[in-house]
């Protein structure tokens, strides 16, 4: 079954999984991983870790490829004659939030239900001095789910998550907007690999898991780390693209190019030896520079167990944290046969040549 | 001519044809300057129910739809079919464009949302630079629309131009008894008066109004009322529900209007002090057939009957909006209640509008008390 | 029954009115050790001195469980003693500087002393820079303390009836709970590991290597919280009285939903009050307990708690036993998290 990409990742980016509450997305991966791997398992802060068996000799090493699945957010954490008081699940800048469409994920009746909402500005009269002009902080911001406010009370409870609920976006030369392609669109490229590699002949275990908490702190890509102990790690999280408002320091054209990150959270020997299989097979790549780190589930993958060597690929994205991300559908598909290849390439004794200089 | 049986009873309900008709409103891109779009439902759908149709040099749409009764009033009632929204203003290559504001809306409500841009819908986001990138003191600047881009998507789309007109691209949903959606103001309006026409009573002779440009200063209202030349002037509009909690508790003596307490009859704005023998006329006919109605608070903003009361020699004018939460932004959100309370009243009182309550006020005013 | 709750009452007083800031718990958990001798299978200390009771063996459909309660407190250490005897210090923990003009210290030697504060300019905040200690000392020779000398607050117990006030309820009051839920607990197939965590005001120290050490499969901090039920005060939901407070999150740790319904299930059965709780601020030993090794499921049952980090910390007496009773309730039976 040929995967369809842009179907696979509107499906994803249209389910919940906020960190710490990922079962919904997690249950969309696993669909889609599962013929593709020989066993599935799901650790214990909730991420999912695909198993597809090398044909090396044992003992044979494994890599494990980690790209997170949770999505940021925000959480109930008051009702207010009806409205809903909220703070954020991972980092989101307040100056996105009014008038944003919302799902509210409503917990306290018998029935769990998802209640379209949206985001809003109280008037500056019902506010005090700090709210009266500017862009509004975030505790001032209010939910309205258009319920009347005793149903509200009976439907949610403070800690219930809401998601954003921005519909996926068709746009120009094959790329596509909505809110969690950051790391949605990883995860899809981690699905284009493993689709590849059951094709290919590999030697090594490969382990690929859709991490929970990223956003929250490379929580659960730290965890499954010491659960799995790999030899290697790769990681593959959104990186910043070129766009109107400001890039990163790479400044990367969309659908042009995959981005290497290099900087403190990478294994030199398993970035140069990425670049070579780039090189091989003519994949457009670039140093994604991360002076002090990339902030992605490298950090915390690195320093797991003993220390675990990582290298790093991305996805470019605009307007990461809204929800109106966008992301190429080619650099997914790149991103995805970069990690094909460079896995299938893998000779059983490769770790002697990741070594310090 | 096919003119349906006007019912004695008129009791309006939100059906699945009512709302698919409410749903392809408010989803058109009709910004202020470029009504077409709702123009042309607004024309198919009163094909069939009006004695005269015209669209004025404005653009505005004018149907007439003649009573049989004696002596029947000439009322106009407006709504606008033009919403806020943007002009594309320069191509900036790659499937960027810079983009302005047309109406009034909140900067802060910008950032970070999916739009549709032209007669074809073309999908772009405004997106904005991500958190990871900017600094504290960045983010405690309100992002202005000059630095704001529309983007289609690398590459670009021929179908965008510039010059075209852009909404966001929310579209209408169900709350619950409520319905979230842009453009409600002034779709209910325009909406309303559809089923209106559609269903008149027959003792007066109803002008109908859709007009333009409401957003630029009622500029659309002003001609319309011009070659109307009613008797009696009537704009349903939309206006603000800020019935939303104090951050501290304390009450909340600003409200303007209240989800859920009926139409909003209007006493003063900005640009009209309300007939008070029209407020009257209103206020007994909703009492009459327990229709809850509520004041509007007086205060700023308008409708068109700021034009059209001072049409020619004078029209006496009143206004009646549909409560509504967040206007001018992605998405406003009303009670279906108030909105079909809104279409009854006007219903009702057109039924018991008589000539005679235009003569009220001068008996009043000097030998009944 | 009268007389169990007498002694709860009894231990946290005796425990608020002992000092312990982070690193110098060594008086706090003797005073614990000492009372819940006889109700553990085994007690130990580790490397970082955390306190550890275990009671029970993990048996088929069991579950080994850890419970941290940390017993150590905000405090000061002195950092300078000048020449007039006057101290300076530095905060070990989350010292508001608000809350220290007036206050009395006792530090672990047994000194006591006073905080005064240097003349601020107009519209001025004052920060710890502008505090010292006064321990009456007349010289730097005659103090009778010198520089890395810990000292806690000093406040007396105030029973104020159906509120109870105290410095370092945070997290006194858990200890007790702890302390309580341990005697009380009949663990079944559960083999219970009751933490009495060190260095938590610094950083979950203690929890991080206790939880390494114990490897739980389900962990559950014990840990007070804020309340938003003063005048003009913070917006938060949960209230003093209203019952123990099931945390979904706190800036440390997003808890494991699986353990929140668990935590909402046992109260709903029980027919305790109980609400939901959303800490903008603050961490717990649950967050240590969550990222151990291969990670763990973790929560945390906490007690609404005014004026967290004053040296006068406000809790509910129903709060205190409804908090024994869910915990009791929660470790006395096998676990399920769905």
């Amino acid at each position: 079954m040929k995967l369809d990409l842009k179907q696979h990742i509107k499906e994803m980016i249209s389910a919940p999984g906020l960190s710490g509450y990922e079962a919904p997305i997690r249950e969309i991966i696993r669909a889609a991983w599962q013929p593709l791997a020989d066993e599935i398992r799901v650790n214990n802060l909730g991420s999912l870790q695909a198993i597809k068996r090398g044909e090396g000799t044992q003992p044979r090493p494994s890599v494990m490829i980690a790209a997170h699945m949770d999505a940021i957010g925000l959480m109930v954490t008051g009702i207010d004659d009806g409205f809903l008081r909220f703070m954020q699940v991972g980092g989101v800048d307040p100056r996105i939030l009014p008038g944003q469409m919302v799902t509210v994920h409503a917990t306290n009746s018998d029935v769990a239900r998802d209640l379209p909402a949206m985001v809003v500005m109280p008037p500056a009269a019902l506010l005090p001095k700090d709210g009266k002009s500017g862009p509004l902080p975030q505790k001032y911001l209010l939910v309205d789910t258009g319920l009347l406010p005793d149903e509200v009370k009976k439907l949610v409870r403070v800690g219930d998550v809401i998601s954003f609920a921005t519909e996926p976006m068709e746009l120009c030369s094959d790329t596509i907007s909505g809110h969690t392609l950051d790391n949605r669109a990883s995860v899809a490229a981690v699905t284009v690999a493993l689709e590849m590699l059951s094709k290919r002949k590999h030697l090594w275990d490969v382990m690929a898991v859709a991490t929970s908490q990223e956003e929250v702190g490379a929580i659960g890509a730290q965890a499954d780390a010491f659960a799995i102990k790999p030899d290697f790690a790769i990681v593959i999280d959104v990186t910043f693209a070129k766009a109107p408002g400001g890039a990163g320091i790479g400044n990367f054209e969309m659908g042009k190019v995959t981005p290497l990150t290099w900087g403190s959270c990478n294994h030199p020997a398993l970035h140069k030896a990425m670049l070579e299989t780039a090189e091989e097979y003519e994949i457009n790549v670039a140093k994604d520079l991360a002076p002090t780190g990339s902030g992605t589930d490298a950090w915390s993958v690195q320093v797991a167990e003993a220390g675990i060597p990582v290298v790093e690929l991305g996805i470019p994205l605009r307007y990461m944290h809204t929800p109106v991300e966008v992301v190429s559908l080619k650099d997914v598909r790149r991103a995805g046969r970069l990690m094909a290849e460079f896995i299938a390439n893998l000779p059983l004794d490769f770790m002697k040549t990741v070594i310090w200089e | 001519m096919a003119k349906t049986e006007v019912s004695t009873k008129f009791n309006p309900r939100l059906g699945k044809k009512e709302l698919d008709l409410l749903t392809r409103l408010c989803n058109a891109v009709s910004v202020s300057g470029d009504e077409q779009e709702v123009r042309a439902i607004v024309l198919e759908e009163l094909r069939d129910f009006a004695d005269f149709t015209k669209v004025d040099a404005m653009g505005n749409v004018l149907v007439r739809r003649e009573g049989t009764g004696k002596d029947r009033v000439r009322v106009m009632i407006a709504a606008h079919m033009d919403e806020v929204g943007f002009m594309i203003v320069k191509d900036e290559g790659d499937g960027v464009f810079e983009f302005r504001v047309i109406g009034g809306v909140d900067p802060r409500q910008l950032v970070g949302k999916p739009v549709i841009i032209g007669r074809d819908h073309v999908p772009g986001v405004i997106g904005a630079k991500a958190i990871h990138l900017t600094t504290p003191e960045e983010r405690k600047q309100v992002l202005k629309v000059d630095q704001l881009r529309i983007d289609v998507g690398p590459g670009g789309d021929s179908k965008v131009k510039v010059g075209d007109r852009a909404t966001f691209a929310t579209k209408l949903a169900v709350l619950g008894p409520s319905i979230r959606s842009k453009a409600l103001d002034d779709r209910l309006g325009v909406f309303n008066l559809i089923q209106l026409v559609k269903q008149a009573p027959e003792n007066v002779d109803l002008l109908a109004a859709f007009t333009v440009q409401e957003e630029l200063g009622l500029r659309g209202a002003k001609t319309a009322a011009y070659g109307f030349d009613p008797e009696i002037g009537i704009a349903m509009d939309s206006t603000p529900a800020n019935d939303l909690p104090h951050y501290d508790g304390l009450p909340n003596t600003s409200h303007n209007t209240r989800l859920g307490d009926g139409p909003a009859i209007y006493i003063m704005d900005r640009g009209t002090i309300g007939d008070q023998r029209l407020i009257k006329w209103l206020t007994e006919s909703a009492e009459a057939e327990k229709i809850p109605w509520q004041f509007r608070q007086p205060g700023m903003g308008g409708t068109d009957a700021g034009e059209i009361h001072k049409t020619r020699a004078g029209v006496p004018s009143v206004s009646v909006s549909v409560p509504q939460r967040y206007l001018h932004s992605a998405a406003g959100l009303i009670r279906i209640e108030d909105e079909l309370n809104t279409l009854k009243l006007i219903h009702t009182a057109l039924k018991r509008l008589d000539r005679s309550i235009l003569n009220r006020q001068e008996k009043s005013n000097g030998k009944e008390k | 029954m009268a007389k169990k709750n007498n002694s709860l009452w009894t231990i946290l007083q005796t425990l608020v009115e002992t000092p312990g800031p982070s690193g110098s718990e060594h008086v706090i958990r003797e005073k614990i050790k000492a009372e819940i001798q006889g109700h553990a299978d085994e007690i130990y200390t580790d490397a970082l001195g955390n306190l550890i009771a275990r009671k029970g063996v993990l048996k088929e459909g069991g579950k080994r469980i850890m419970i941290s309660a940390h017993i150590d407190e905000i405090g000061l250490m002195v950092t300078h003693v000048d020449d007039n005897g006057f101290a300076r210090f530095m905060p070990i923990g989350g010292i508001n500087p608000m809350t220290c003009l007036g206050g009395r210290v006792l530090f672990m030697n047994g000194t006591q002393g006073v905080i005064g504060m240097e003349r601020l300019e107009k519209d001025e905040h004052p920060t710890l820079m502008k505090y010292f200690i006064d321990t009456g000392a007349t010289s730097k020779e005659d103090s009778k303390i010198g520089v890395g000398d810990v000292c806690g607050f000093e406040r007396p117990f105030l029973d104020l009836g159906k509120r109870l006030v105290a410095k370092s309820m945070d997290d006194r009051v858990a200890a007790t709970i702890a302390m309580e839920a341990l005697k009380e607990v009949k663990p079944g197939a559960n083999e219970l590991y009751f933490v009495f965590s060190v260095q938590e005001e610094v950083g979950l120290r203690g929890a991080i290597t206790a939880a390494y050490g114990v490897d739980p499969e389900l962990g559950l901090a014990v840990d007070v919280t804020r309340t938003g039920d003063t005048p003009l005060g913070v917006k938060m939901e949960v209230a003093l009285g209203n019952g123990p407070a099931i945390k979904v999150r706190d800036s440390s740790f997003i808890a494991d939903p699986r353990v929140v319904n668990w935590m909402v299930a046992e109260a709903k059965a029980q027919k305790l009050p109980y609400q939901m709780e959303v800490l903008e601020a603050g961490g717990t030993d649950g967050a240590a307990m969550q990222r151990t090794r291969a990670g763990v499921p973790a929560g945390c049952l906490s007690i609404p708690c005014r004026y967290i980090h004053s040296p006068s910390e406000m809790v509910d007496r129903d709060d205190v036993e409804n908090s024994v009773k869910l915990l009791v309730g929660l470790l006395g039976k096998p676990v399920s998290l769905g």
